[in-house]
């Protein structure tokens, strides 16, 4: 697929747009449908789509291993870790209300950090599956 | 029509179309749950029932062979434990309440609260939000713990050691 020029130019008009999608589904969760599962899965997508048209290869220089692999615990660690800042701060765990002086935008604080826990860990968990999968040679 | 793609799936022998069968599948459903307006339903169900399980199943189809096997013996018995327990479901279902029963118990419980308050409560308009990541975050906490594990799990199972590099260093 490496000579198809109209795949080429079509990803590169498309990709950066579907990864922007990706955060408006991210940022725009509170308002709309949306939030970080989605979100992970289509910036994920986005990836894997560069991967199809421009091999694994340069996927993987794009976004390394290592970033992804870490980025798969990174977001659960977020997570926890906004529990544990409810904790800290006197509260319960996984309490929003103390995170700030005032209680909604502490909600909304909480909100937003879990839903970014999440699409770190659901794409991290995504584009490594795929690379996984992608990167294996067919047994014979 | 959705009848269709699953009638299509099961006569199928070849694995690639019943992938890309069951994707298709997945879009009707998400159009149903649009239909049922629950959107943030029907954009799991597209971006992951539709998109990455689909490239995942031909990923993996890649791997092991896009022909189905031919079966070992008559499947007499698994369509009748499978019947039976679509005829236990069914008979389930019928003690449900109506649809959409305004005074059905999941309507009557916490609903009322989450609809009034969630918006004062947690400064969050989408109400679906409000729950998922506030109100039920220790659910959300699971589900992320669920997606961690399965993502350590693949790593365990399928990653390729470089058992030189390791012990050289």
């Amino acid at each position: 697929m490496r000579r198809e020029p109209v795949l080429r130019v079509v990803g590169k008009l498309l990709i950066p747009y579907m990864l922007l999608f990706a955060l408006y589904v991210q940022f725009h969760g509170d308002f709309g449908p949306g939030g970080g599962f989605q979100a992970g899965v289509i910036s994920a997508a986005a990836i894997i789509f560069y991967a199809l048209i421009f091999g694994l290869p340069a996927a993987r220089r794009l976004v390394p291993d290592a970033v992804v692999e870490s980025m798969v615990a990174l977001g659960a660690l977020l997570y926890l870790g906004v529990g544990f800042a409810g904790l800290v701060l006197g509260g319960n765990y996984l309490d929003y209300f103390v995170l700030d002086r005032n209680s909604v935008t502490g909600q909304l604080r909480g909100v937003f950090w879990v839903e970014l826990g999440v699409l770190i860990t659901v794409s991290g968990v995504m584009l490594k599956v795929f690379y996984i999968f992608a990167s294996r040679r067919r047994p014979d | 029509m959705m009848a269709v793609a699953v009638i299509a799936i099961v006569l199928q022998r070849n694995l690639y179309s019943v992938v890309v069968l069951g994707g298709v599948y997945s879009f009707l459903m998400a159009t149903v749950l649009v239909a049922l307006d629950a959107v943030d339903v029907a954009m799991t169900e597209a971006s992951v029932g539709a998109g990455i399980s689909t490239v995942l199943l031909l990923g993996a189809l890649h791997l092991c062979g896009g022909e189905e096997a031919k079966p070992m013996q008559r499947p007499w018995v698994p369509l009748a434990v499978t019947l039976a327990i679509v005829a236990v479901l069914i008979y389930g279902t019928l003690g449900l309440p109506a649809f959409s029963d305004p005074q059905a118990p999941i309507h009557v419980h916490v609903v009322p609260r989450y609809l009034s308050d969630a918006l004062v409560e947690t400064g969050i308009p989408n109400v679906v939000t409000a729950v998922l990541a506030s109100y039920r975050g220790y659910d959300t906490l699971g589900e992320t713990v669920v997606v961690f594990t399965a993502g350590i799990g693949v790593i365990a199972l399928l990653r390729s050691v470089r058992r030189g590099s390791k012990e050289g260093s």
